[in-house]
């Protein structure tokens, strides 16, 4: 009992002595990576409605995402991302190119157990909840739609 | 003019979003697969009230490139199959909307894992 | 062979009456570390952290056999005067240092002390060697940047920050041969220390996390050999970071005891400040490469006379931090004396 009161202390006293990081550099470099990489997404969807002027806006975004995951997945193999990733935080990891770095990360540094073990097990073990949560939400919103149409 | 302002929406309203990433970090120090999962489920959540069409139309890139916009692809594609395929559209929806995105990451991620090596952080 | 003294032990700690010797040490460091402050100090530095092997595993376990050579070269010996190897790492299974010990063919102990190893191993050779069961005992310790963060941590490519009170592992490996005959500095005492657990769970801090437990290693140390601070030209503590320093001052402090300035931490001091390392050095090879490059030079050369050294480890696994245990943290103590 007097154990958990000192340790509870003691937690109080660590978390007050951790050093305050001032929020705002950081704040900012995220913001304008973050901003240049969607940038980036609008100029390769605005030369992709360019050059096939037929395909549908969904499409468009479908194949905006499908270059920005590719120019991610490169990134990380040439060992550049970690380093835009220690530098924005944040601005690299909520666009699609952190998804993207998420799964190409482990499966390159778990190559040394082999191709079954090393790369296709370990592919998943940080994206994978982002794909489990996001099916699973999808499911839900389809259930809650499906029983609305019953009506 | 017109294209500068809709660039202009995008890089802010990308910027805010990964910021607001930013800011859960900071605050909260979670981890980046949390960040993830808690972005998608915004995307889903904004889809499934019919919000995140109204931010797309203006934002354009700028909520479409954050994972987001993966999110609202998943909840989009199981509000639709629902529509036209009933009650089977729950389960082929999210993954059929968002196949190519799911697929370009595998395919690529396994490419460049058997191509390069990691590399130590400096 | 000189006659046998009574080496006897108040409740924790041991005092050596044979005393016996360092009397030869190695370091070798990744490039990173070579750049530090302790960068003029170590036997060798490596090129790049691959060290000519294919993958980082492999590369620790020949930096640990090369420590092994080195040391029983600078302590001018062969390979066949070695009767015993006592080592650890951070890898599970402690796979690095067995593996080291396969290529030598020593009778070998296997250690975890996490980042306490080098004094743990040194301690159990000192005792093993006092109480002349072994002529020349080898203690070797060492971690690698790479394996620690995949295993601990998360994959080299994926673009995170890391929290400020993180620290980075030492990619390096220490060694020392301990033994009666010979020259070299003295073990006098060791203590070995209680598992501390004080309730902190954050893996991002273990300074926060070790601190109580060199606490108390520092006190009965103190207590059992009626020292005080000022009676030791140098007290060095392993890894607990800048963060972990200051709140084992702090704890000190409480107890009514004084850390001056002849305290420092190893893991604080290691790197440089544009290193960017945050709250500076942590791993196995931290307090390992130090103490057997800087500590012992400088004791033989004379600016030190005394010294304590007391690393600290957090034995925890990924398991029991996904389950969200607290960190378990022990220290071991041990005197150098010119």
């Amino acid at each position: 009992m007097e154990d958990k009161k000192r340790n509870e202390a003691y937690n109080k006293y660590v978390s007050a002595k951790i050093p305050k990081t001032r929020p705002w550099p950081s704040l900012f470099n995220s913001f304008w990576v973050g901003g240049l990489i969607c940038l980036i997404g609008q100029g390769i969807n605005d030369i992709y409605l360019l050059i096939f002027p037929n395909i549908s806006q969904q499409t468009g975004w479908s194949l905006t995402l499908i270059t920005l995951i590719f120019i991610a997945s490169f990134l990380t193999g040439i060992g550049v991302y970690d380093q835009i990733g220690k530098f924005a935080g944040g601005g690299s990891i909520v666009p699609i190119t952190g998804f993207s770095n998420s799964i190409t990360s482990p499966s390159i540094e778990f190559k040394s157990e082999g191709i079954i073990y090393g790369i296709c097990v370990k592919m998943f073990t940080i994206a994978g909840p982002v794909i489990v949560f996001g099916v699973a939400s999808s499911m839900v919103v389809g259930l809650i739609y499906w029983i609305i149409s019953l009506f | 003019m017109e294209i500068f302002l809709t660039y202009l929406w995008v890089f802010l309203v990308g910027g805010l979003v990964c910021a607001l990433g930013e800011l859960l970090i900071i605050t909260t120090n979670i981890t980046s697969a949390r960040i993830l999962v808690t972005f998608v489920l915004i995307g889903v959540f904004l889809e499934a009230v019919g919000l995140f069409d109204y931010i797309s139309d203006f934002a354009k890139a700028g909520i479409n490139v954050p994972i987001v916009g993966f999110g609202a692809s998943l909840a989009k594609g199981a509000i639709g199959a629902v529509k036209t395929h009933g009650f089977l559209g729950i389960f082929t929806g999210g993954l059929t909307a968002t196949a190519g995105g799911i697929a370009a990451a595998i395919g690529f991620a396994f490419l460049f894992a058997l191509i390069f090596h990691s590399h130590t952080k400096k | 062979m000189q006659k046998r003294q009574n080496t006897f032990k108040i409740k924790q700690t041991i005092k050596l009456k044979n005393q016996p010797k360092i009397i030869g040490s190695y370091a070798i460091v990744g490039p990173k570390e070579g750049q530090g402050n302790f960068g003029p100090y170590f036997d060798y530095v490596m090129k790049n952290d691959h060290f000519g092997e294919k993958t980082f595993e492999k590369a620790e376990r020949k930096m640990l056999e090369s420590a092994v050579t080195g040391v029983i070269q600078n302590a001018h010996l062969q390979p066949k005067d070695i009767d015993l190897m006592i080592a650890g790492d951070l890898l599970n299974q402690i796979i690095s240092s067995s593996y080291a010990a396969r290529a030598f063919q020593f009778p070998f102990i296997g250690l975890y002390g996490a980042c306490s190893t080098m004094a743990e191993s040194l301690a159990i050779g000192a005792v093993l060697v006092d109480g002349g069961f072994y002529q020349n005992v080898v203690c070797c310790t060492g971690s690698h940047f790479s394996t620690a963060e995949r295993q601990y941590r998360f994959p080299l490519e994926l673009g995170n920050q890391r929290p400020p009170t993180s620290q980075w592992t030492v990619t390096g490996a220490g060694a020392s041969v301990v033994s009666l005959e010979g020259e070299g500095p003295k073990i006098t005492a060791v203590t070995f220390g209680k598992v501390v657990d004080w309730g902190v769970n954050d893996v991002n801090n273990m300074g926060g996390a070790m601190a109580p437990a060199a606490r108390d290693t520092m006190l009965s140390h103190f207590r059992n050999t009626r020292t005080k601070p000022d009676d030791y030209d140098l007290i060095v503590t392993g890894d607990l970071g800048k963060l972990g320093s200051e709140i084992l001052i702090d704890l000190m402090e409480d107890e009514g005891i004084t850390l001056g300035t002849n305290y420092g931490d190893c893991g604080q001091m290691y790197f440089k400040r544009e290193q960017e390392t945050l709250c500076g050095a942590s791993g196995a090879g931290c307090c390992a490469t130090v103490f057997n490059s800087y500590i012992i030079q400088k004791i033989n050369e004379g600016q030190y006379k005394k010294v304590l050294f007391l690393p600290t480890g957090a034995l925890l696994s990924t398991t029991s931090t996904q389950q969200g245990d607290t960190i378990p943290c022990v220290c071991h103590a041990i005197v150098v004396e010119k």
